[in-house]
């Protein structure tokens, strides 16, 4: 499937985003794409500008110049809201869980399901809370409690159901298996395998070299704000990318003795 | 744990059992499974404690029909007012100027219906539409204070704290500025029944009425409740939790209205409804009940209300949501300022609401109205369980805390207790109570 998607409209495209905070370049002219079906991974060192780029797309966080097009029409994202109604769904490293309020509240929030009279409908939404987390996360029992109250891979699962029950177009997922355990984690990279069947595009921010190689398909590698390279994952070695993250040279510009070093 | 519950499957209907889930036994069982709050349980065990506890001390006083329709309608503007300090304070901000801004919106509440209405727009006294008049322009008037602040506070990022305590000095001085200073009365004879007093109530049949009204509504509440938890397959709370519910709410609300009713119209006062009604006067007296007065069924109103604004609209969902994590409500696109925005709005509102209610009962309005008032609004808030830290409070407990904080004054009011003493009392009450609840809280969730 990412072999003729040089042919498709890309889902994501954004060319030269710039953003600053006072004089620093956190992101510094960088242009990416995402095709249906495809995960792209974002990796880089602390610092790197990853987050704040994905939070251009998001709608956290405003971009000073730049452009993005969602299926090839060009958009104006300033708030969450903008990027939800365009389809992108954000999984939040930190979660971004209301910490007071039960599951179905957050899965819900901002979207909330209302009966005729305007009034919250509680019953329908842990109805739908509880058919998703069916699928998701079968052992999850707690609808009525806090959030807060939870361990760390039951608020992930919260989190994961409200990022993917409606309809995303595009996921963004900002280190999913941070907080979980191995066994989590394959739920996650299972998840994203399926995710990716039904045609939705991925952008994935993750520290985990092997996660990246296991799940990604085309590896976009950022430093100091910058852009080192985008690159297809069957094409390059693990040391490769280490390289470019490390010391920001593309598979081509790399030395025998640059690698060696890496281990050092 | 009673039955085992993790064998029954969730598709099947979820026998009554099941909702005695999690630790415990007997008596702590039972109260779990009617899904009673025990903070709320708690509150209400403390202030039976400290009615008997005045009672006693008092000399038989405390509870007595005439004390504690006293007591209500005492409690009425300062529990108004709670109800919108809950929202406030859920999201994390502090309203200091709840004081000050009754003040100023009394006074010109009062000056609308003494002196500009009357003379300036020609109504001349006791108009019909003046007391109407006079109630939507203070209201108007609130929200406007409360917008303005809230705008501040949202969009200029100003904390509460701040803009508040800033407010606690600028309403004052307008209040004062408004008439120079001068006392301002008589008010509206309809507007006057805004504060209760011997014609601002509804009489022993009305109060009935009211009472059985809320009853059925209760058992309403509680059926519907059941019907939509079934139609999910939820799990409910056991047959007998809900009947032993019912039950008990309705004896509450109407025990409530008995003893109320059980205030009758003074002597004199009775002598002349006679006269009016030329009914000869009984030797053994008329026992005309009073009934409830109006402020306390517009502070059971606002309660209501702003339970419904709290719990079933996406406001006070997102004020809570706000409350918890103010950045995950952002990135849920949630507009949190125009919500913080609102807060104050109604704040404003409810605090126009309460003016009304202390400038009708007092028949006049003065400049130095609510000195105070604003620590008993919080106060009333906090003991009801509402947390600083914000995202978790109900106004159901902020209203007994209210309860709590008015009946520690007039109880001690009875008993000639010095003002001094009385602060003293109030004040290590109110940390006495916030220390239990946290240690409380503490052990609930370690």
């Amino acid at each position: 499937m990412t072999a003729e998607t040089t042919q498709q409209v890309p889902l994501v495209e954004m060319r030269d985003i710039r953003v600053a905070f006072g004089g620093v370049h956190a992101v510094d002219g960088v242009s990416v794409d995402l095709y249906p079906g495809e995960v792209v991974a974002l990796v880089g060192g602390n610092g790197a500008g990853k987050t704040t780029l994905i939070k251009t797309l998001s709608g956290a966080h405003r971009a000073d110049s730049g452009e993005i097009r969602v299926n090839g029409k060009k958009v104006t994202i300033t708030t969450p809201r903008d990027a939800k109604a365009l389809g992108i769904e954000t999984l939040y490293q930190t979660l971004a869980l209301a910490d007071n309020v039960d599951a179905p509240s957050n899965m819900f929030l901002g979207r909330e399901l209302m009966n005729r009279w305007g009034m919250l409908d509680d019953t329908a939404m842990e109805d739908a809370t509880r058919k998703v987390m069916g699928r998701l996360n079968p052992k999850f029992e707690n609808f009525k409690s806090p959030v807060n109250s939870l361990s760390g891979g039951q608020r992930q699962s919260v989190a994961i159901a409200r990022a993917v029950h409606f309809n995303a177009r595009i996921l963004i997922m900002d280190e999913p298996s941070a907080a979980l355990g191995p066994a989590e984690t394959a739920e996650v990279a299972k998840l994203i395998m399926q995710l990716k069947e039904e045609g939705i595009g991925i952008f994935l921010i993750s520290h985990d070299i092997h996660d990246v190689f296991d799940q990604a398909d085309r590896i976009a590698v950022m430093l100091q704000g910058k852009l080192v390279g985008i690159v297809r994952k069957d094409e390059v070695t693990m040391d490769e990318v280490l390289a470019m993250i490390i010391i920001g040279k593309l598979p081509g510009e790399v030395t025998e003795s640059e690698l060696e070093d890496l281990h050092g | 744990m009673a039955e085992a519950t993790d064998t029954i499957p969730e598709e099947e209907i979820p026998e009554e059992e099941t909702a005695q889930q999690g630790r415990g036994s007997g008596f702590a069982a039972m109260l779990r499974a009617t899904e009673i709050d025990t903070r709320f349980l708690g509150m209400m065990a403390a202030l039976i404690v400290i009615w008997i506890g005045f009672h006693i001390m008092s000399g038989g006083t405390f509870l007595t029909a005439r004390n504690l329709w006293n007591l209500s309608v005492q409690t009425s503007a300062v529990a108004i007012m709670a109800t919108g300090m809950v929202l406030i304070i859920v999201s994390r901000n502090i309203d200091l100027s709840v004081g000050a801004v009754l003040a100023a919106v009394g006074m010109a509440m009062a000056l609308l219906q003494a002196e500009i209405l009357p003379n300036k727009f020609g109504l001349g006294y006791d108009h019909w539409a003046t007391w109407i008049i006079a109630l939507v322009l203070g209201i108007i008037l609130g929200a406007a204070i409360g917008g303005l602040q809230g705008v501040i506070i949202a969009y200029v990022g100003v904390p509460s704290f701040i803009v508040t305590l800033g407010g606690y000095l600028v309403w004052r001085g307008v209040a004062w500025w408004e008439a120079s200073g001068r006392t301002i009365a008589p008010m509206d004879k309809t507007f006057q029944l805004l504060g209760g007093g011997s014609r601002g109530r509804i009489g022993g049949t009305a109060s009935w009425i009211v009472g059985i009204i809320a009853c059925v509504a209760f058992l309403v509440v509680l059926v519907t409740g059941r019907r939509r938890r079934l139609k999910y397959g939820f799990r409910l709370r056991p047959r007998w939790a809900e009947i032993a519910l019912g039950i008990f709410g309705c004896f509450a609300v109407l025990g409530t209205v008995y003893v109320l009713n059980r205030y009758y119209l003074a002597e004199n006062l009775a002598k002349q409804y006679a006269e009016d009604r030329g009914i000869v006067y009984p030797p053994g007296g008329l026992h005309i009940s009073l009934g409830l007065a109006n402020p306390v069924l517009i502070a059971i109103g606002v309660a209501l209300a702003m339970t419904f604004i709290a719990t079933r609209l996406r406001f006070g969902r997102y004020v809570f949501a706000i409350g918890g994590n103010p950045e995950a409500a952002e990135l849920a696109g949630i507009n949190t300022r125009w919500t913080i925005v609102k807060t104050f709005i109604l704040m404003g509102i409810l605090v126009a609401i309460a003016a009304a209610v202390q400038v009708a009962r007092l028949n006049a309005a003065v400049s130095g109205l609510g000195q105070g008032t604003e620590l008993y609004v919080i106060a009333a808030a906090v003991i009801g369980g509402t947390s600083l830290l914000g995202g978790s409070g109900t106004i159901s407990g902020a209203i007994l805390g209210a309860l709590v904080m008015q009946s520690l004054a007039s109880g001690m009011v009875l008993m000639g207790v010095d003002a001094p003493i009385q602060d003293i009392v109030v004040g290590a009450v109110l940390v006495l109570a916030v220390s239990i609840d946290s240690i409380y809280q503490r052990r609930a969730t370690t």
